[in-house]
């Protein structure tokens, strides 16, 4: 896409970030490499520090020390708007559960990103269209009834709705879905299949996955598992009491 | 833009609760405009009441009495100024024009008063607008009378009707003239000012039911004289309650203004109507400055509502304002999104509030003009009604700021991870 193509997709090093000054680090983690393309299991209980990892990643938080260099651009010295554009441009997003607006319906959900980024927009618009973007990719993970696109996210099963989340964090083909627990609002069966569909379209597209986890039953399928506990040398016991739930 | 739609749409998900904040923000607009609308109609038809007169001449006494008794018409006089004063006061060189005044009854409750032709060709009011006759005209006859627009129209007279005169300005009449009665002989066109509440006789005519009374009692039965006796005997006024004067040119106001003040034969008064005017529109500001308060503090009510309903919905919103953080909104983003829901609540609520307005105002307006002779025009809204719902806007942009500078602190402390 860019200058930036032979990068790896996220690079950590001598990373340590601590919630104030003085407090002892939640991460430190001295390298961590991601390749583009590549898709990766990250397993860690909750308390480990993997959200304040995934805000520093989607340059939400800024790296107190080191550096994280997303897509080849390194976070840190970075300003916030910038870090927010880089974000919105290369950046998709799939949390827990309660993914969704609830004041917008599921075709407007998933075509959000296109609305604060102009490259997805337009990569978007490359592919036919945002809104018939929107549609095949609520199509690829099962959601293609028309009924469903005007539908409210409260009208939805927590298993849609976690399919529509992974439709807008796809949408406009962004190089990296950061995928936080994505299936532990779901039973087992479904858990299984939302997985296959999410690591299909990311195997389609060529998209960069870092998928977050605490069930090390789900890793199988990755090209790549880290445990937090190898990377972050912080460890346990230095989750801060606040800012970071999940 | 995508952070307005973004905004309209989270209102109209609200829409319970965004109508009801839209009908609050309304009334208050709508109460605000109303209320500036009477005050200023009221004030402008309160100066209109009486233009193109220099000086108001009465007995000695207070300004403001003065001007009640003569230009409103409410309340008496103490004291009369004789006729031969009057005639004296006239023949000043600078004195163009004058009009005697000559009240103390009444006819139902409405004010009757005495005067001559020269009220017809020279009384100004509004703009320099002269009197007009809806129907007949000035009175010819001793008995006849001309009625204002609204006592022909109260009482139903019309021309040719007969009207008999009570002594004294009661509502209720003890004393009657009902040996003399008048003749409508014209009906005056609606002026919005006390004109329209009087009933016009000749000064001859007030003469004439007043000739054979002595000390304000009647004569006895027998010893009155008839309508047409009455013609024989010499009318000439003894007295009269006041005059307007008009002027050769507005340079010479305080010249004669001095010469009647400083009359020797007889202790008179002259007044400026315009200052008498604004010192009694000042003894009325204090209600007026309390209506004004009234209705910026419910301004201020229908603002504060506002702001409780954002604040309230803020903390449940945190993971909405999350997500559009993972999406690549910037927290300014999340700042202008609450500014802009609601500056929508203030401007949907201008709207209704304007609606109501217009609404009320064609159908009250029928009723304030007869009831009080005010006319409340239903214009589009002027300069003043604009800096009022501008000022209102830029309350509204303030109170916004509240809510938005929390959203914005609570994205940057959440980032992706809300505490809820």
């Amino acid at each position: 896409m860019s200058a930036s193509t032979q990068q790896p997709a996220i690079e950590v090093r001598d990373l340590a970030f601590r919630w104030h000054a003085g407090a002892p680090p939640v991460l430190d983690i001295p390298e961590l490499i991601v390749e583009r393309g590549q898709r990766v299991f990250i397993l860690g209980a909750s308390g480990t520090g993997k959200s304040t990892l995934l805000n520093l990643l989607g340059g939400v938080l800024r790296p107190g020390q080191g550096e994280v260099t997303l897509l080849g651009q390194p976070l840190r010295t970075l300003r916030g708007w910038r870090r927010d554009a880089l974000r919105a441009d290369h950046v998709g997003f799939i949390f827990q559960m309660f993914n969704l607006i609830p004041y917008l319906d599921v075709l407007s959900n998933v075509t959000l990103p296109s609305r604060f980024s102009a490259a997805r927009r337009e990569r978007a618009n490359a592919r036919g269209g945002v809104e018939a973007e929107g549609m095949r990719l609520l199509a690829h993970l099962g959601l293609g009834d028309r009924s469903m696109l005007g539908r409210r996210p409260t009208e939805l099963s927590v298993g849609q709705q976690q399919r529509v989340a992974a439709a807008r964090a796809l949408m406009g083909a962004p190089e990296v879905v950061i995928a936080d627990e994505p299936t532990s609002a779901l039973d087992a069966g479904h858990k299984g299949a939302f997985l296959e569909l999410l690591l299909s379209e990311c195997a389609t597209f060529g998209t960069t996955l870092v998928f977050v986890s605490h069930d090390r039953a789900l890793a199988r399928p990755f090209d790549r598992v880290i445990a937090m506990a190898d990377i972050n040398r912080a460890g346990a016991g230095g989750a801060p009491g606040g800012a970071h739930g999940g | 833009m995508a952070i307005v739609r973004l905004a309209l749409c989270s209102l109209r998900n609200r829409w319970v609760t965004a109508t009801l904040t839209l009908f609050a923000i309304g009334f208050s607009v709508a109460l605000l405009l109303a209320v500036e609308k009477l005050r200023t109609e009221t004030r402008a038809s309160f100066a209109h009441t009486i233009s193109g007169t220099d000086l108001v001449v009465g007995a000695r006494g207070g300004s403001v009495q003065l001007l009640l008794y003569s230009v409103f018409r409410i309340g008496g006089a103490t004291h009369n100024i004789s006729w031969e004063s009057y005639q004296d006061i006239r023949n000043h060189p600078r004195i163009a024009w004058t009009i005697p005044l000559s009240l103390g009854d009444s006819h139902r409750g409405y004010p009757v008063m005495g005067t001559n032709l020269d009220y017809f060709r020279h009384y100004r009011f509004g703009r320099e607008q002269s009197l007009q006759f809806e129907a007949g005209g000035p009175f010819n006859d001793l008995f006849d009378v001309v009625l204002g627009a609204e006592v022909a129209h109260r009482l139903g007279y019309e021309l040719g009707d007969m009207i008999v005169i009570a002594h004294g300005t009661g509502k209720v009449a003890f004393l009657e003239h009902d040996d003399m009665p008048f003749r409508v002989a014209g009906i005056l066109k609606r002026t919005g000012t006390p004109v329209d509440r009087t009933l016009h006789i000749s000064l001859d005519g007030m003469e004439a039911i007043h000739v054979d009374w002595h000390g304000g009692t009647p004569p006895p039965p027998g010893r009155r004289l008839s309508p047409g006796e009455v013609r024989q005997v010499d009318l000439t006024p003894r007295s009269i309650t006041a005059f307007l004067v008009g002027l050769d040119s507005r340079a010479a106001t305080f010249q004669v203004q001095r010469h009647v003040n400083g009359y020797r034969q007889e202790p008179m008064l002259a007044i400026l109507p315009g200052v008498a005017l604004h010192e009694l529109w000042s003894l009325m500001g204090v209600a007026e400055q309390a209506l004004l308060l009234v209705s910026g503090a419910v301004v201020a009510v229908g603002l504060i509502g506002t702001l409780a309903v954002m604040l309230a919905g803020l903390n449940e919103r945190r993971r909405e304002m999350a997500i559009l953080r993972s999406v690549g909104a910037r927290p300014r983003q999340i700042f202008l999104l609450l500014v802009s829901e609601t500056l929508a609540l203030a401007l949907a609520g201008i709207v209704a509030g304007l609606g109501m307005l217009y609404l009320s105002l064609h159908l009250v307006q029928p009723v304030v003009q007869s009831r009080f002779g005010i006319r409340l025009a239903v214009t589009a809204p002027g300069w003043h009604e604009l800096a009022l719902l501008s000022l209102f806007l830029a309350a509204a942009l303030l109170v916004s700021l509240i809510p938005a500078y929390r959203a914005y602190r609570n994205s940057l402390a959440d980032g992706l991870n809300p505490r809820i």
